[in-house]
Parts: C-alpha cells; structure tokens; sequence
C-alpha cells in the first residue's frame, strides 16, 4: 500500500488557499463569459425583451412579427443561380418550400392596417438534405446599420419620452432612408402584391470556390394595387390573411426570386445601405404559393425562419444582423415553445 | 509490485486530459454563445455542434476503454464518503458526457433545426419536430450545463487536495506525466 506523506500545517494552509484561488478564478471566468459580470453586453434576452411593448401579451407567439399565416408551395429554380452559388436549391428543378406571411408587430392581435412592415418567411428544402432558411420584409432598406441601433431604436420607441425618437434619428442619420419609405410609399391590401426583399447581404459560393456578395428580393407576379391604410382598416382587423386566403385558394400565387450581385465597395454590412438600381440581377427561379393554412395548426408555426440555416453554397457576410437576427429569433422561439398553454389553439386536440 | 495498477493506462489519460480540454472550451463556448448577439454568436455556435458531436463519440470511446481497463483502486485509508463521492462523480460525468451531446442533438431535433458539422455534413434528426419536447431538453440542456461545470469545480478541487493535501498517489493516477517523486512504495 501507499504511504502518503503528509504536509505540515501551514503548507496544508497554503495549498488550501491555492485551491480556492484556482476554483474562484476558474468561477469568475465562467461568469465573465456567461456576461454576469458585464450588464451592458447586448444580449438575446434584452433584444427580445426590448421588442415586447408594455400592454401587449406576446405568451406563446413570436416576439416580432408576431401574426402571420402559414403557406406551402413550390420553388422552381431555373438554373441561372448556379453560376453563383453550388447550393442545390439552385440546380435547374422543383423544391418544397414552406412558408410564413407575417406583420411586424409583436402584438398577435394587431390589426393589419396598423402595421406597416409586412414580411415574408421561407424554407426551401433540397434532396441534398439541406436547407435555406430566410426571412424577409417589404421595407427596401432596413431602418438602421448596427444591432445595437435596432436595440437602441426599440427602447426609443418604446420609451415615455415625447423627444426619444427625435434624438434616436438625429443620432442615426442612416434612419431616414426608411423614415421616408414608411411614410411615402404606397399600401397593397394582399400579401400577394408585395416584394420581399432579404435586405442583409450574403456570400454565394460559386462551383469554382469563388465568392459573390449578394442580396435577395422576391418580386410579386400579381399587379400592386395601392390602398391607404384608412380604407385597408375598414376590410377588417385580419384582412390580409383572409385575402391571401381567398386568392391562393382560387389560384396559385407567385413571386420571381432575384439575386443582386454586388459590385466591389457596395456597402455588404449595412442593410440600411440600398445598393445602386444598376446593379446586375439574376431570377433564379419562381416561388409559388400553393396553399395557406392557419397559423395555430399549421406547418410554420414551430419553424424558426432563421437567416442563418443556410445550404452549402450560401454563407452569412460582414453584415452583423443576420448573427444578432439568429441569437434573438432563437430566444424568441425558445419562449415561445415553453409557452404553448398560452398559445389560442380553438381546434381540438390540434396539440397538447 | 503485483499486477495491480496505480494509474490509468496511457489511453485512458488521453482521453482524459483531451476530454477535459474539449468539456471546458465547451462550456465556455456555450455560456458565452447565448450571451451575445454579435458576429462571434454565429462562430461559436458552429463550434458547439460538432465539438459536442466530437465529445459523445469520445465519450462512449472512453467508457468502452474504461469498462475493458477499469480504474486504478483509491487509497484504502480514503474516507468513504470521499469514495463515495469519487464514485458517485465519475458516474455523474459518464451520464454528462454522454447525456448533454444527446440532449442538445435531441434538442435541435425538436426544434427542426439542421445539426451542420465542420464541412457541412448533416446528422439526421433523432427526435420529431415537438414544442413540448424541446422545451424540455432546453431546460435539461441549461440547468445540466451548470450542473457540469460545477461538477468540474469540484472535481478539480478535489484532485488538487489529493495531490496537495492529501499527497495519497490520486492525482498521479490521472496525470498527463509520471510523478512518482509524490508517491512512495509501503517499505
């Protein structure tokens, strides 16, 4: 057996307090990372937290964005994607897609005439086994270039002071480009009628390894008939969904994809930055609605659109949003799963 | 000297030092990932997911390893609930190790999320599409995170004290190198 040699007292003392010093540093190195020790770092918690007025209840919803209508359909790539990217989803063929029309509202219950922001969710799915996940809005720049402008733009908003939205857009110049598209631009009453535009820049990787900043937007087959919200408000709270409803119903809806390639020093990390009309645009294929289903039973609701699942073949650029959109869009869902006794589910036995 | 064995054999502290490099990076990579909604989210997360992958594999390798070659026995003048703690902890790490790579895969699995290793490959989900079920392994996934990083406190508390305090051969046992200086034969 062994024969320990035992220490003296005061070296016993000594390396007692060595194994304190080293487990303490070891705690405090975890909580610095965890951000315990650091209130100001701009969390997924404060971001959702921010989103989330006073007198709204968003239990069981998603954080932003929160009303929406499920669709199904198809997207047909015709091909011209591949010179840019490797992805699959770009091969000249048919590809599910599942989807979510949406406003921008945390508030489940707003009514649509309210809202000014409409937006769009979509996963393809590919026979490769992978996925492009994106989540876009009508908005053709978005209102500012930082996260940490968003954040400060959402307590701006939501704050008591008459004068916070004044100093947030004297703060941030790069507000003003949306400021101007939300009060000038016109209204449609359909879903259908709306281009949808992915707003942060991505990297497609092309078959030979090399790399094209790019952006996004679905562009509507359907003629946009402009409406003011005043006469939007009189067809009702939820007009939008029952509209795409009733015309996907009597016939298959459809948006041509377009890719926009960027010319070196077009600005890729600032979606508050359009890009210069001349830009060269490739379509890519055709997404096509086939069907709509209702949020509470229908097949998006526990998807999260998040910009970052992306196939190989795309990958996320300088831009830092799509990172901050995975972080918040991930808490946002795992609130909003944990909440489904809040959720309003009317059909029985839909889900526990 | 009879067969018996006073240390790990020489995979079994492979493992262990490795192991203990990935479990930390780890934990850290988790606690820090959730906390921030910067570029360097995206990094880590696509660093947890196979790391994790990497540390189930190792894992079951390692108990394979450790059922074939078993352990060297603890000093006999060891307290017993400080056996029974040495014990009870190295079962409590096979159950983490093993437990949360599976509780996160089950985890991204109810959610429908793709669970992407280095060079895009793709496991398949092990569990379908569930709100009820993720939110349980969200929560069993977080609170064990803690739970293991605790664990490894202790547990580093307590091979310090065999080697410092104690000086009874324990941490030689598991030492990347031969210490023997600390350890003497009975005469």
């Amino acid at each position: 057996m062994l024969q320990p040699h035992r220490p003296p007292a005061r070296s016993v003392f000594g390396s007692l307090l060595l194994i304190a010093v080293v487990l303490g540093a070891s705690a405090a190195a975890f909580a610095y990372t965890a951000g315990w020790l650091s209130p100001q770092r701009l969390t997924a918690n404060k971001m959702v937290d921010a989103l989330t007025p006073p007198d709204v209840n968003p239990a069981g919803h998603r954080r932003n964005h929160a009303k929406g209508i499920c669709f199904t359909g198809i997207f047909e790539a015709n091909g011209a994607g591949s010179a840019l990217s490797q992805a699959q989803v770009f091969s000249r063929g048919q590809y599910p897609a599942l989807g979510r029309f949406n406003i921008a509202t945390p508030d489940p219950n707003a009514p649509d005439a309210t809202v000014r922001v409409r937006g769009l969710g979509l996963r393809i799915s590919t026979p490769d086994g992978q996925q492009w996940r994106t989540a876009m809005i009508d908005a053709p720049v978005f209102p500012v270039s930082t996260p940490q402008a968003f954040y400060e733009l959402l307590l701006a908003s939501g704050s008591k002071d008459p004068n916070a939205m004044k100093a947030f857009a004297g703060a941030h110049p790069e507000f003003a480009a949306f400021g101007a598209w939300a009060t000038s631009a016109p209204w449609t009453g359909s879903y259908a009628e709306e281009r949808f535009n992915s707003l942060n820049s991505f990297i497609f990787v092309d078959n030979s390894g090399a790399e094209h900043a790019v952006r996004w937007s679905l562009l509507p087959a359907a003629q946009p008939v402009s409406v003011s919200p005043d006469d939007l408000a009189k067809r009702g709270p939820d007009v939008l969904e029952q509209e795409i409803t009733e015309r996907v119903h009597s016939g298959p809806q459809h948006w041509t994809m377009v890719v926009t390639v960027a010319n070196p020093g077009d600005p890729t990390a600032d979606p508050s930055k359009a890009w210069p009309e001349d830009r060269r645009a490739i379509e890519v294929g055709t997404l096509t609605v086939q069907q709509i289903e209702p949020e509470r039973d229908g097949p998006c609701r526990d998807i999260n659109f998040d910009p970052t699942v992306l196939p190989a073949g795309i990958h996320t650029s300088d831009d830092p949003f799509p990172a901050a959109r995975s972080s918040a869009y991930a808490k946002s869902y795992d609130r909003r799963t944990a909440e489904v006794q809040d959720y309003p589910y009317t059909t029985t036995g839909a889900k526990p | 000297m009879n067969g018996v064995r006073r240390r790990f054999t020489v995979p079994q502290r492979i493992l262990h030092w490795l192991m203990a490099v990935c479990i930390l990076a780890m934990l850290f990579i988790g606690v820090g990932m959730v906390s921030t909604v910067m570029p360097k989210y995206l990094t880590l997360v696509s660093i947890h997911k196979p790391l994790g992958i990497a540390i189930l594999f190792l894992a079951l390798v390692r108990l394979a390893v450790r059922l074939a070659y078993g352990a060297p026995p603890l000093p006999v003048d060891l307290p017993e609930p400080m056996k029974l703690a040495a014990h009870l902890s190295h079962y409590a790490f096979y159950v983490l190790m093993i437990g949360m790579p599976l509780i996160g895969w089950g985890m991204l699995s109810a959610a429908a999320y793709p669970v992407v290793l280095f060079g895009g490959v793709h496991l398949p989900a092990i569990l379908p599409l569930s709100d009820s079920v993720h939110t349980l392994l969200w929560n069993a996934h977080f609170y064990l995170a803690f739970a293991f990083f605790a664990l490894i406190l202790l547990h580093v508390g307590a091979a310090l004290f065999h080697a410092l305090v104690r000086r009874d051969g324990v941490f030689e046992a598991m030492a990347p190198v031969s210490t023997h200086d600390a350890v003497v034969p009975a005469e």
